[in-house]
């Protein structure tokens, strides 16, 4: 226990002597919050919309109108004739291009349908998908009130109404869904690059050959490679949590001591990872790149940004095996959703396999004969 | 010159993890993002709260479920369950029918549902909502019917330009190919540059016979091909893996890739002439050029929901124009006439990065 | 001589990988209080010979024992018995001299108090008090290198290892390098350096060398040079790599 505080105290002598260390473990975790928040969003909203009204008649622009009115559409007028709107697609001008076909509103009074086209712009197929919906309900919510006034005598209207609540984020604010995503890429990425960097830079100088022939037990020197980026990686985990509190308004719906008893068990598996990389390289710079592919493997099929029921079945198998997902998951459901202990329990079980396999596993690599 | 080309191909060939990473890392971006990236909903799992449970309710739900899109994972009984069905976090949306459903329907017209969803994931919830909107609101449609009241209808026909199946690949095929072409030429080359520097053995080379502009075409020349090789990978596995089709002229495609490497060639150069060891031309570029070019590009996210100052930092990216010009040639099938304002920003860029690094490097000289 | 304390024995010891033997039936002694030069031209197989000394690598077959305990079964006895000093320079470059010695002297397990009594010790013998709390990277590698000597001495050792402790340093350097060596030797410290400089073979008490993972001799350095029938321990080493 004592050698084990020796080899801690080294650690952070290192780690706070050395200047670039201070700015990427505290400045740049903020910058990247504050930054990714921002960009990271597969948020539509101002869709360019081009209109060719061919019908021209009350009906039909006030189905324009309530496009106008939305408050994801940008209303930019209409179109000549169908070449010049599809000219405007093909230039990007437009996103999407509504086409009012003749005798709309003639059509919908006398055989009870008009005939709408809708083309969107699907070169980013979620952003159509997405377009098209918004499109579909404004379509939708247009038709239930035409039905209500060409029936004027009816007092009945629509059969079943429909009304959506959204829960845990009423305005439907993207941010509020990436920020607790962002917050568990940041620790990881920490935990991953620092950990693995750490033991490499060792092997680099060739301080690891003089700690080789101590009689050092090779689990305290792994333990002294990982707590401190360990406690590290927690002090930026609160400090992200205060910033998505105070900048973005997005408080901790359930237990903050759970949130970190969550974040400590996950982190251990993230820096063994690191750890096991860094075992296995020879050159910081190798150790970089491998961090790196993982990394971007690990945080693409996170369900980050898409969500993982979206994903064909092998990738939701491989994900299995990914620990950022879980704590993604977790993270999420804690922060938005205020969920407890019994909700996460079994991602959690999960999560403490994974750090007690991959840290006993970062053990067993690091050898301390040649 | 030959002799030293060679030795550079064997330098970069011969580091084995390099070239496993540099060649299966476009595979497994192009395999990943092209299936595992998407927001199609195909089964949501919902939970259905039936205060009535009557023959309209089951039908409605009976419809829900066959649609394909929902999975009906539990059916609880009452309100406060919600929010625990909520918490455990499988369940995207609860249903609620209000009790006395059918009789309200036929003795008053009409009767409520209450969707509720789980908004913490917004895109979802929306898509979610509008799939169900859309299924209940047909069955309310053949109600009027049999009512014979006039049941309004408005037809969309929607079409999807350049992509009707909505793959995701497309959208993310011009990306790989640009932050890859930026990886191997930017990066490497740099890295590659200032790691000869630290050594020291850029010394022995410059006080060898060869002229300068050789050593640096000779550093160069292996990246650009790699690039190269880099970029017809993505093709062929767009092409037939995912079945998307160059739409316009694969020479021009070619071409302006070749700007593209040229461009990046430039900034590797000037990068190492910046940078004194590896690891600060590793920084640099990794937090100058790789997390701009992945974030502000309109690579994965698009551009134009970016708060103002974002935007018009993404005009000083060269990657956003080269996107532009890829999804036009390969998707949109347009010629140079619709793209050569992003080309002549890119061509206005190369000559600034060479012009530049030439300075710098007099300036080391002396 | 035959009463001294064998304090490193080694009997039959192979070290191969794959088809390649690097040592060959290595078999020596080398006493209490010793100063054993073990020399060879690079590849001859001394490093690693030192490693499975160390305990940082396992034989292939045959026995090696270092200060009483066996390498290939007790390599942690092994390491908390003997001090290291290698080629490459392995203190932290970026922490204080002050920092070094107590890092160091932590891992070995010395007290507190024990720690702080032989850094004062060990800079006041090297007149480098005033540079307890500089970090390393700011001194010269001839110091760097007898500060790295202390280090490898802190726990008292029955054994250290030097590895070509004296590469790139100056001779003045040197000659104080070797006086510290000699000053452990006396204290009952046993001292097994490796090294290029032939004078410094010299210095030692016993000198062996090695040729293509065989010890082709062993003996004091006059002995040596009588037997090969030359003056210099220059010559005696260029005959026998040859």
């Amino acid at each position: 226990m004592r050698t084990l505080l020796y080899i801690l105290q080294k650690e952070f002598i290192q780690i706070f002597r050395d200047k670039s260390m201070l700015p990427l473990i505290f400045i740049v975790p903020v910058m990247q919050l504050l930054v990714l928040s921002y960009t990271a969003t597969f948020e539509i909203k101002d869709v360019d919309l081009i209109v060719l009204d061919n019908d021209r008649t009350g009906t039909s622009r006030d189905l324009v109108v309530s496009f106008s009115g939305s408050p994801f559409y940008n209303f930019n007028g209409y179109a000549e004739n169908f070449e010049s709107a599809q000219q405007l697609i093909k230039t990007g001008d437009a996103d999407q291009l509504l086409v009012i076909e003749p005798d709309f509103e003639k059509n919908l009074i006398n055989e009870n349908s008009g005939e709408i086209q809708l083309i969107t712009d699907a070169i980013n197929g979620n952003a159509a998908s997405m377009m098209v919906a918004y499109a579909q309900s404004i379509i939708g919510d247009f038709n239930k009130n035409l039905i209500i006034n060409l029936n004027p005598t009816q007092q009945i209207g629509i059969p079943i109404q429909i009304d959506a609540l959204f829960w845990y984020n009423p305005e439907l604010n993207y941010i509020t869904y990436m920020v607790p995503g962002i917050l568990v890429l940041l620790v990881t990425v920490i935990g991953m690059f620092l950990g693995s960097m750490n033991l490499v830079k060792e092997k680099e100088i060739g301080t690891i050959e003089q700690i080789n022939v101590t009689p050092i037990k090779k689990y305290q020197f792994i333990a002294g490679k990982l707590i401190p980026f360990w406690i590290i990686a927690n002090i930026d985990l609160a400090i992200g949590l205060l910033l998505a509190f105070l900048v973005f308004n997005i408080p901790v719906m359930g237990s903050v001591s759970l949130l970190f008893a969550v974040a400590s068990i996950y982190l251990i598996g993230i820096l063994s990872i690191g750890l096991v990389i860094s075992t296995l390289t020879n050159t910081m710079q190798q150790a970089m790149f491998i961090s790196w592919f993982f990394l971007v493997i690990f945080i693409l099929m996170s369900g980050l940004f898409t969500p993982i029921e979206s994903m064909p079945d092998w990738a939701q198998i491989i994900n299995h095996a990914n620990p950022v997902s879980y704590f993604i998951k977790i993270n999420r459901m804690i922060m938005l959703k205020g969920s407890g202990f019994q909700d996460i329990l079994d991602e959690l079980i999960i999560l403490t396999a994974f750090a007690v396999s991959l840290f006993s596993f970062s053990i067993l690599r690091y050898r301390k004969t040649v | 010159m030959k002799a030293f080309i060679k030795k550079e191909f064997l330098h970069i060939f011969r580091d084995y993890r390099s070239m496993v990473i540099l060649f299966g890392m476009p595979l497994v971006m192009v395999l990943l993002f092209g299936f595992a990236i998407t927001n199609d909903i195909t089964n949501a799992r919902i939970a259905v709260l039936d205060n009535s449970k009557d023959v309209v309710t089951r039908q409605i739900i009976q419809k829900l479920v066959s649609s394909g899109y929902f999975i009906l994972e539990n059916n609880i009984t009452n309100q406060n369950e919600i929010e625990n069905v909520f918490t455990r976090g499988k369940v995207k949306e609860v249903i609620v029918f209000e009790s006395d459903f059918a009789n309200k329907l036929i003795t008053g017209g009409n009767a409520n549902i209450q969707l509720i969803l789980d908004a913490s994931d917004p895109n979802t919830a929306n898509i979610v909502t509008s799939y169900t909107s859309g299924i209940i609101a047909s069955y309310s449609m053949e109600l009027m019917k049999q009512r014979s009241i006039a049941p309004v209808n408005i037809n969309i026909e929607s079409r999807m330009y350049y992509n009707p199946e909505l793959k995701s690949v497309y959208m993310f095929v011009p990306g790989i190919i640009t932050v890859l072409l930026m990886l191997v030429s930017a990066m490497m080359t740099s890295i590659s540059i200032t790691r000869e520097k630290e050594m020291g053995t850029m010394e022995a080379l410059l006080v060898s016979p060869l002229k300068p502009f050789q050593i640096i075409i000779g550093k160069v020349m292996p990246y650009m091909v790699l690039s190269f090789i880099n970029l017809v990978v993505i093709l062929i596995l767009a092409r037939f893996v995912f079945m998307m089709p160059v739409a316009g002229s694969l020479t021009l495609l070619l071409a302006e890739s070749l700007l593209f490497i040229l461009m990046s060639l430039a900034l590797g150069i000037l990068i190492s002439t910046i940078s004194r060891t590896q690891q600060q031309a590793m920084l640099l570029s990794m937090f100058a050029l790789m997390l701009p070019t992945i974030l502000l590009s309109g690579f994965i996210f698009p551009i134009e929901n970016m708060p103002a100052i974002l935007q018009y930092l993404s005009h000083i990216m060269p990657s956003k124009w080269f996107i532009i010009i890829v999804k036009n040639i390969m998707l949109k099938g347009t010629g140079i006439l619709y793209f050569w304002k992003e080309t002549l920003i890119i061509i206005v860029m190369t000559m600034f990065f060479i012009v530049m690094s030439i300075k710098k490097f007099k300036i080391r000289l002396d | 001589m035959n009463e001294r304390e064998k304090i490193i024995e080694v009997k039959e010891l192979v070290k191969k990988f794959g088809n390649f033997t690097a040592n060959n039936k290595l078999t020596f002694d080398v006493f209490k209080g010793e100063i054993f030069g073990f020399l060879g031209a690079n590849g001859a197989g001394k490093t690693t010979a030192i490693k499975i000394l160390c305990g940082l690598s396992a034989p292939t077959s045959g026995f090696a024992k270092v200060a009483g305990w066996d390498v290939g079964k007790y390599p942690n006895k092994v390491k908390s018995n003997i001090g290291y000093m290698s080629q490459k320079f392995s203190l932290y470059n970026d922490m204080t001299v002050k920092e070094n010695f107590r890092f160091y002297g932590g891992i070995y397990g010395l007290p507190g108090k024990e720690i702080s009594n032989k850094t004062s010790y060990y800079l006041e013998k090297l007149k480098m008090e005033h540079t307890q709390n500089v970090v390393l990277n700011e001194i010269p590698l001839g110091w760097k290198q007898k500060l790295a000597f202390s280090v490898a001495n802190i726990h008292d050792p029955k054994v250290v290892f030097l590895d070509e402790p004296t590469g790139g340093v100056d001779p003045v350097t040197r000659r104080q390098f070797w006086e510290m060596i000699y000053e452990t030797a006396d204290k009952g410290t046993t001292v097994f350096v490796t090294t290029h400089y032939m004078d410094e073979a010299e210095y030692c008490e016993r000198v062996s060398i090695m040729s293509e993972g065989i010890i082709e001799a062993l003996d004091t350095p006059a002995k040596l040079k009588e037997h090969y029938g030359v003056d210099t321990m220059n010559d005696v080493f260029i005959k026998i790599a040859r």
